[in-house]
């Protein structure tokens, strides 16, 4: 598709003598091929880009809003103030925590709800419409939601689960660090789920029905048939969803601020970023962290594309 | 009997999924109705033992508003529309780039193709926070700190890949033969791009529309961090900030019924465009 243009243009442009390396046309068309991302280029660049140039110069110094006038020079000892900082380690440790639970949980939940969603054939409006509610609804409303949930006086969830050994009527989940981590994970994990739960619907239906027909033939059970046939065909979604989830994952802020801010240990690097930059004015110290977060980020996509190999050019049909 | 069973587990299933998307939301509503004697006491139940619509007069500030509670409707209100102008806006000015964009990436061929998917992709993956202070710093410096383009300058930024990405995946599917065939048939350039081509993009267009809109809708760090008062200060925003005189005993209705305020405008457009919203989050994302 993306050459049909090109192609028909060389009929009419190669009748003439030689083939120059690019003619009138498609050097024409190059240039309104330009034109015409240029203005989505130049926004996206300057607000990243720019920023993020700014945000490397300023981890270079000693500055904080509060007191301007002692901006100086200092090199690195930025990056060695925040890398010798247990709490750094401590938020680091959390959010991978927050991110391998949640997109692993996600991924099973995930799955069985694109299961159903593939074979229903009744009401598929009304199932649509309620997957994407908690995908379209706002992260602190869902926070609030789930904050008031866990609520020790005013939530259901300890009157409904007071039958599990671990909960009774005065479970303060966020009295300490698991429960308000868990709490701040159903949340994260509720928000969420329906977005995997859609790309791995793309997926299966890509499938086609002879093959897992086929195995059905050949005898292998409803196991077999989801472990050899099903799972392997859906890779390329599965690793597209994981790729996305897992980086959004590693995001997490909105759940944090409202559920804890950040109280029980339950802090995450970008919580850090932002407490470091708008509570405290460092702006020194925080553009460090900003840029640490940032090579995290870029990081953790190479490792995921790097071990999954995910072909993202040939997932987005991109040849 | 295999049968059966199967539909019998699509069915557990069908309620299950029902039931996980809805719950915490039937909860805000309930807890909406509930007034703040029940929620001030303490109550375990789910549903109000006495249902009022004061929060809602307290929040929307209508009828005989709480004494006291003047202000949060006013700082609601205005965090609503600041909500909904910076959403609108920053939707508009994205699915317009995104579009000129997006027609170059399904159509043209020109050097750089290559460069403006992989940069929207990293993008799509920034760690926003790493932005906070650098934009905090120029902003002041700019003077766009606390303002509506302060907002929407970024939100433009991080909308553009998902819209470019949808775009270009419904562009690619446009059969644009059909352009040339209603020129032959005698329609002028205009004629055909308006009654051939507009009709068949308008739904792509639309459904990035929507994705864009959900997500300056629902932003939150920056809108933390780069507006102070009510002046730009959005609803996710304000909706933090929104606890009361007690930290410990938040106010419960009307942050519940700030809440089901806001969400009411994503169900509606949810309902109304369930199938072009599953359609355009997926087309970009799985393409065999």
């Amino acid at each position: 598709m993306t050459t049909s243009t090109a192609t028909v243009a060389t009929p009419k442009a190669g009748g003439h003598t030689g083939r120059k390396p690019m003619s009138d046309r498609s050097s024409a068309e190059n240039r309104l091929g330009q034109k015409l991302v240029a203005p989505a280029v130049i926004v996206m660049l300057l607000v990243t880009a720019w920023p993020m140039l700014q945000a490397l110069y300023l981890s270079m110094f000693r500055y904080r809003l509060t007191t301007p006038n002692d901006k100086e020079f200092i090199w690195f000892s930025n990056y060695g103030t925040v890398l010798g900082d247990s709490l750094f380690w401590k938020d680091t440790v959390n959010t991978v925590i927050i991110m391998v639970v949640t997109v692993a949980v996600e991924l099973v939940i995930g799955f069985a709800f694109a299961m159903v969603m593939h074979r229903i054939v009744f009401a598929r409006g009304a199932i649509r419409t309620s997957i994407l509610i908690p995908y379209g609804i706002i992260t602190v409303v869902s926070a609030y939601s789930w904050q008031f949930a866990f609520s020790i006086n005013n939530g259901y969830v300890n009157s409904w689960f007071s039958w599990l050994p671990w909960v009774s009527a005065d479970t303060n989940w966020f009295g300490s660090h698991w429960p308000a981590m868990f709490a701040i994970m159903v949340s994260e994990i509720w928000k969420t789920t329906p977005f995997m739960s859609l790309l791995l619907l793309a997926g299966l239906a890509q499938i086609s029905e002879d093959m897992i027909e086929a195995a059905r033939v050949d005898g292998a059970t409803w196991w077999q048939r989801l472990w050899k046939v099903v799972l392997p065909n859906m890779r390329a979604a599965i690793m597209v969803a994981v790729l996305f989830r897992a980086l959004d994952a590693f995001r997490i802020f909105d759940n944090i601020f409202v559920m804890t801010r950040g109280a029980q240990d339950t802090e995450s690097s970008s919580f850090l970023t932002y407490r470091q930059v708008i509570n405290q004015f460092q702006l020194g110290l925080g553009s460090a962290l900003s840029v640490l977060l940032f090579l995290t980020v870029l990081l953790l996509a190479w490792l995921i594309v790097k071990l999954f190999r995910v072909d993202l050019a040939q997932a987005r049909g991109e040849s | 009997m295999n049968e059966r069973r199967n539909k019998i587990a699509t069915w557990v299933g069908f309620i299950i999924i029902l039931v996980w998307c809805l719950l915490p939301v039937v909860w805000i509503m309930s807890l909406s109705f509930k007034g703040p004697g029940e929620t001030a006491a303490g109550s375990p139940h789910f549903l109000p033992q006495h249902w009022t619509i004061q929060n809602y007069r307290d929040v929307l500030g209508f009828g005989s508003v709480t004494p006291g509670q003047e202000n949060t409707n006013n700082d609601f209100l205005a965090a609503l529309r600041n909500s909904f102008g910076i959403a609108a806006i920053s939707t508009f000015l994205s699915v317009i780039f995104a579009t000129l964009a997006a027609y170059a990436i399904a159509r043209l061929d020109f050097r750089g193709k290559r460069f403006v998917l992989s940069l929207a992709l990293a993008i799509a993956m920034f760690p926003v926070v790493a932005l906070v202070g650098p934009l905090f710093d120029l902003w002041r410096t700019l003077h766009l700190f606390n303002t509506w383009p302060g907002l929407i300058i970024p939100y433009m930024s991080f909308t553009l890949p998902l819209a470019i990405w949808t775009l270009s995946a419904f562009f690619r599917e446009i059969p644009w033969e059909m352009e040339q065939a209603a020129q032959v048939d005698g329609a002028t350039s205009w004629q055909a791009f308006r009654k051939v081509i507009v009709p068949l993009a308008a739904p792509g267009v639309f459904t990035a529309a929507i994705l864009t809109f959900f997500f300056a809708w629902n932003e939150f760090v920056l809108a933390l961090s780069l507006t102070s008062t009510t002046a730009s200060r959005t609803v996710p925003a304000q909706l933090s900030f929104f606890v009361g005189p007690d930290p410990f005993n938040p106010p419960y209705g009307l942050l519940a019924t700030a809440s089901v305020v806001v969400t009411i405008p994503i169900i509606i457009i949810v309902l109304l465009f369930q199938r072009k919203i599953v359609a355009g989050l997926t087309s970009g994302a799985v393409k065999g």
